[in-house]
């Protein structure tokens, strides 16, 4: 399990569309090894045909595809965005956060979404998240990996 | 009571809301069986109750089972809000 790692996290990054988001997410676990390359493809293309429902609460993205589409171990990324992208979202629009899950079949799927609700459940978090500049003070948030 | 929580998917984010919405329910003191799924499957399936986002729920249109939405999957004051909403009706 990969969560939040330094090598998993962007900051400020200027994109400006949802697919170059979810795709930066993405690029994130392939270049880690954690996910195949056509999983990065597989969390657009569910972008394309299910739309924006990943947008799970305000500011908060959650681009994601299935565990065949190429996961080799379970694992969140997180791009901020330079500046809030609009993803179609009708309540939860702009977006800044984007955390790229890799969604295993196995046992530590659960415990990264457990990990992540902790995090995300608490709007101070959210709020910090919005201005951290560093990994450390990530690390410091979710309490070392 | 059988409660379906649907997501585009079935992986991520319809497991986040069944979490939410089983912390909900204990607190709420209601027994159901809470179960994820993806929208293709979820037009087939019959439960008491449907949690999913503004999104899906238009996908469902004309579903037979009640549908409550919810914006905010990390609020579970929301969450509570739409269920007991439901409950008392």
């Amino acid at each position: 399990m990969k969560f939040l790692e330094e090598s998993l996290i962007a900051l400020d990054v200027d994109i400006d569309t949802p697919e170059g988001a979810i795709r930066e997410t993405g690029k994130l676990l392939s270049a880690s090894h954690l996910v195949e390359e056509s999983y990065v493809d597989a969390m657009v293309k569910s972008f394309n045909e299910n739309g924006p429902y990943f947008v799970l609460a305000p500011n908060i993205a959650l681009p994601h595809a299935r565990p065949e589409d190429g996961v080799h171990e379970a694992a969140v990324s997180f791009v901020r965005l330079k500046n809030p992208v609009k993803f179609g979202h009708a309540s939860n629009d702009p977006v800044q956060l984007v955390f790229g899950l890799g969604a295993s079949s196995s046992d530590e799927h659960l415990t990264v979404l457990q990990r992540l609700m902790g995090l995300l459940g608490n709007p101070d978090n959210v709020e910090k998240l919005l201005h951290v500049k560093t990994h450390e003070e990530i690390n410091q948030m979710i309490g070392g990996n | 009571m059988k409660i379906l929580c649907v997501c585009g998917l079935g992986q991520g984010t319809s497991l986040i809301l069944r979490i939410n919405v089983e912390t909900v329910l204990r607190q709420l003191g209601v027994q159901a069986d809470v179960e994820n799924t993806d929208v293709s499957s979820a037009s087939s399936e019959n439960p008491d109750l449907i949690v999913t986002s503004n999104e899906l729920a238009q996908s469902l249109e004309g579903h037979a089972s009640k549908i409550v939405i919810v914006n905010n999957y990390f609020d579970t004051n929301e969450i509570k809000t739409a269920l007991e909403e439901h409950f008392n009706n």
